[in-house]
């Protein structure tokens, strides 16, 4: 058969077609790439997580002062969930997403796996015994050079037995350098401490108020125990006779939540509070006969308010019109059970003490100070009742010595004064502090004036930390002890956060540590034992467990079935209330540093944590793409202010402050009081996981610490800023 | 073998007066649910949350402005005639509106990625896998094997945590019961709202808090009698399972709800 090129063409275009249509009409390749697909995507890189018997844990959180009771979901012995605890007496079942998120620090990168030594900068795992013994023969020498004074310890609280062993430890080797990190618990303490003449936390009774005004207190972003603050929020919305007013010049979202908002220039908080006291007592609202019988000094109070605080001069200073200071007065006044509340945003930084007396005041005047709704002086909880450390002569002299951050001398009810320790150790040649124990604590993240507080730090010779995550201070550490985390360890957790009884919740170990880590409690117990004569008498437990179980006794049994106790006979302690502090202090306003036009405040919100750990990569993926995108955070601005920089969305700007720059973005928002540049806290982490680090700036940065004149706490609200488009 | 034949109609009512935006209900359902999380998660196109917080504002300037969050899991559209706008398009049958208990399931070994299913759903409550999740070393001990973790190259969604459905189920057919008590299926994020706002359960039970929320008229295809309740894009007719709840009026208007009830009610 002769083939031309005729039929060649057509035979094989006809094969070509016949190939082609068979191999888009047969199954074959379809089937093919759906196998490959399919073999590609069951690659062994996706898990499949082991199944096996289910358990419940209970325990509390320790990542905030919250104190939630959380139930961890297990398979086996690995934890799976972790959710609120039904019927505890703090959350009842709700949890907040930082509690959440807790399994990814328990299982994260950034766990401090073992006790580490720096070593030409880099960290270098050594043994247990090695690290104590190292630590020990430094504390042995320095107490030789005689001067146990410059060992100091700094931590997240000073309550519960794990504070009150390292503090013991301190007091029996002869410093008396303890100093707890500050908040709005100092400002609280404080202020109370002034106006009743007696130490306490204090306590506030939402579940039964009826009328909350807030000073800027972020009752749904954060403040006090979170959980706690949002269920009384609901509370609240249930009932058509309950109301929040909140005060604060941005559209936070508790503002949002709230029934008004009354946008004041930020840091005249204090001058409204008057202005309101004024309006209540120029209408003879208050309860007059409770003053009369409970008070001090009210007729100077009265005569101080009526001359300064007329609604139209605080209508001048606070931009909040004259009548709706007087509105406010009224419906504040004329709530049956009103409160008012002040510690702005989550309440991390302290504030103003004039501020603080002046709403405590309000409280006063319409008889809310330790009744229904109202607010309560909680006494500490009163369960840890050891024996006096044993000191010999070295020890004696050494806790006589003045506190290296000098509290308690300029400022006498001040306990702890955590911002003058940095310039003291900045303002000497040698620091003043030889060693220094860090403890639940990250100051070098979240202390204002960032730099300066790394500057300090950078000369303290030899720094302990605990910590069980690589944070910013563990990274200036000498050398870390890593503590078990939050659901590792046994510990008692007096809880802070404005309950009306002291309560103590108990955390209890969920998981068998998963790194080589040690109880801190064990680890000073095992240091006491190394040190010689009063300081190793003066721990006569075994380890950590012996002591707690002892320290608690029959309240044990309570704490492990439930997870809490209650002190139900504490009283709240009934002293007079004394208007004259307030009267001495009334000019005391603290003011920003600088000179510039716009004003620069941090706001908090629950999906960026605040505290000394960072956030987790769940809460980080819940962060709206206005207030980061890639590296940049946004910060707020009015549209109007904006429109005067020649900004508008998205555009990168530099913002700067006489602290420091920062690179921003900026996000046009009609909810912040024009003037006014807010950034979120939480960002700018130089140190834990990839998933968190490098991303934004962190706000600490860019303010410094303004001392407060009555207690010398950093009391800085805001800082004036300039921002420039770049 | 004797089948119950009820139909149940899982639903949920979100109080938006009463979220305060927190993005607890987030974390609870990507820990309960394996959701992998990537380095940068600010592209929210390609970020993985079944159930997402949007934040909305009245548009008003200052100091009239208002803000409000809705959280958007899945709505579980029950669509005009049984049919999610998703399950119609689907070729692969990988999702499907169950009749039993109304609740719109995925099945990523049958997904192919084909994403009509995401162009078809007006809420973007669908995701594709771009990649395969990777956990950094040690944290794939938290994952649960209750719920798959998902590959590359599939759709996933909120199931309204179905898992907890099937073990509540199986606890009670071991105890020898065919029905649920209200507390005994709740989804991840209902439990965890610290807020209390999200309230769970079957629409068609009148005994269910859910149902006494929003009073759904089935004669209309499920549209809420209490006058402040509303459904996403009501107007699309997808028949969404997820309702919300607002004393405000243009949060009830922003989320299109149209109906004559609307203007009746209180003002904020």
């Amino acid at each position: 058969m002769k083939i031309d090129r005729r039929d060649f063409l057509s035979l094989g275009i006809g094969a070509a077609a016949g190939i082609g249509a068979g191999t888009a009409l047969s199954p074959l390749p379809w089937k093919l790439i759906d196998d490959s697909s399919i073999w590609s995507q069951n690659w062994p890189w996706t898990p499949v997580p082991p199944d096996g018997a289910v358990s419940f844990k209970n325990s509390v959180c320790t990542l905030c002062p919250g104190g939630c009771g959380i139930t961890v979901r297990k398979v086996e012995d690995r934890c799976i969930k972790i959710e609120g605890t039904k019927g505890n007496i703090v959350n009842n079942g709700g949890i907040c997403i930082l509690g959440l998120s807790g399994l990814q620090l328990l299982y994260g990168p950034t766990r401090v796996k073992a006790p580490m030594k720096k070593d030409g900068g880099r960290w270098k795992e050594i043994s247990w015994d090695s690290a104590i013994d190292e630590i020990v023969k430094r504390l042995k020498n320095i107490r030789k050079e005689g001067k146990p004074e410059s060992v100091a310890c700094v931590s997240g609280t000073d309550q519960g037995t794990v504070a009150q062993l390292i503090g013991r430890f301190l007091t029996a080797y002869g410093s008396p350098n303890y100093i707890r990190t500050s908040s709005i618990a100092d400002s609280y303490e404080i202020a109370l401490k002034k106006l009743h003449g007696q130490f306490s936390s204090i306590g506030f009774d939402f579940e039964n108020s009826d009328f909350v005004l807030s000073f800027g207190s972020g009752v749904a972003d954060g403040w006090g125990s979170p959980v706690r603050m949002f269920k009384a929020n609901s509370k609240w919305k249930d009932s058509k006779d309950k109301a929040l007013y909140q005060i604060e010049s941005r559209l936070s979202n508790t503002a949002a939540k709230a029934d008004k908002w009354i946008a004041i220039i930020p840091g005249t908080e204090a001058i409204l509070a008057m202005g309101i006291a004024n309006v209540i007592i120029q209408k003879s609202l208050y309860k007059k006969k409770l003053i009369e019988k409970y008070s001090k000094g009210f007729n100077n109070f009265k005569a101080l308010v009526l001359k300064e605080y007329s609604p139209e001069k605080v209508s001048k200073i606070t931009g909040v019109k004259k009548s709706e200071i007087i509105a406010i007065a009224k419906k504040f006044a004329g709530a049956s059970r009103p409160v008012a509340i002040c510690g702005s945003g989550q309440g991390r930084t302290p504030g103003s003490i004039f501020e603080f007396m002046a709403v405590h005041a309000l409280n006063a005047l319409i008889g809310s100070v330790n009744n229904i709704g109202g607010v309560f002086s909680v006494p500490e909880p009163d369960y840890i009742k050891w024996t006096e450390a044993e000191k010999d002569d070295v020890a004696a002299k050494g806790i006589k010595t003045d506190r290296i951050d000098g509290a308690g001398k300029k400022y006498p009810d001040t306990r702890y004064l955590i911002n003058r320790l940095i310039d003291s150790i900045n303002s000497t040649g040698d620091s003043p502090v030889e060693l220094l124990f860090v403890n639940g604590a990250n100051p070098c993240y979240t202390m204002p004036d960032t730099e300066n507080v790394i500057k300090a730090f950078k000369k303290i010779p030899y720094i302990v930390s605990f910590s069980s995550y690589f944070d910013e201070t563990t990274e200036m550490a000498d050398i870390i002890l890593p503590n078990h985390t939050n659901l590792e360890r046994l510990e008692d957790i007096p809880l802070a956060a404005g309950l009306i009884k002291p309560v103590v919740g108990l955390s209890m170990p969920v998981v068998e540590p998963e790194c080589n880590t040690r109880h801190i409690g064990d680890v000073f117990i095992q240091m006491a034992k190394l040190m010689d004569g009063n300081i190793k008498a003066s721990f006569p437990w075994n380890n950590y467990e012996e002591c707690l179980k002892k320290t608690l006794g029959d309240k044990w049994d309570k704490l492990a079935r439930d997870g809490y106790w209650v002190d139900e006979n504490s009283r709240a302690s009934r002293g007079i209330f004394d208007f004259t502090p307030l009267v001495k202090n009334n000019r005391n306003l603290v003011k920003p540093e600088g000179k510039s036009k716009l004003t620069l405040i941090p706001y908090d919100s629950m999906r960026l944590t605040v505290g000394y750990i960072g956030d987790p990569p769940f809460a980080m993926k819940t962060v709206e793409d206005t207030i980061l995108k890639g590296n940049d955070v946004f910060v707020e601005i009015n549209p109007k202010t904006a429109a005067g920089y020649n900004l508008s969305e998205g555009d990168k700007a530099r913002l700067t402050t006489s602290k420091g720059k920062a690179k921003v973005r900026v996000h046009l928002y009609d909810g912040i009081r024009p003037g006014i540049v807010a950034m979120p806290r939480g960002l700018g982490h130089t140190e834990f996981d990839e998933y968190l680090a490098g991303k934004g700036e962190n706000f600490n940065k860019l303010i410094g610490p303004v001392e407060d004149p009555v207690s010398g706490l950093d009391a800085a609200w805001g800082i004036q800023a300039e921002i420039t488009k770049t | 073998m004797k089948v119950d034949t009820k139909q149940k109609k899982f639903g949920m009512a979100i109080d938006l007066d009463k979220c305060t935006g927190c993005g607890s209900c987030m974390v609870a359902c990507m820990s309960e649910n394996n959701v992998p999380f990537k380095k940068d998660e600010t592209n929210k196109l390609d970020s993985i949350t079944w159930i997402k917080v949007y934040k909305v504002t009245n548009d008003k300037k200052y100091p009239d402005t208002d803000l409000c969050y809705i959280p958007r899991p899945c709505m579980h559209c029950d669509g005009q005639h049984g049919h999610a706008p998703c399950v119609s398009v689907c070729p692969a049958v990988a999702t499907d509106n169950d009749k039993s208990t109304g609740v719109v399931s995925q099945i990523y070994t049958r997904c192919f990625g084909c994403r009509y299913c995401m162009a078809a759903c007006p809420y973007h409550a669908r995701y594709f896998n771009w990649w395969d999740p990777v956990w950094p070393e040690g944290m794939e001990k938290y994952l649960s094997p209750n719920v798959s973790p998902r590959m590359r190259g599939v759709v996933e969604k909120c199931s309204f945590c179905f898992h907890r459905y099937q073990l509540a189920m199986d606890k009670a057919y071991v105890e020898g019961r065919r029905e649920l008590r209200e507390d005994e299926y709740q989804t991840s994020c209902t439990q965890a709202c610290p807020a209390g706002a999200i309230t769970f359960g079957d629409l068609n039970n009148p005994k269910h808090t859910v149902h006494k929320m929003v009073q759904p008229d089935n004669k209309h295809h499920g549209k809420p009698k209490n006058p402040k309740a509303f459904r996403l894009l009501e107007r699309l007719g997808t028949n969404a399972k997820v309702y919300y709840l607002s004393d405000r009026k243009w949060v009830r208007k922003l989320g299109d709800n149209q109906t004559p009830n609307e203007e009746s009610s209180k003002k904020h």
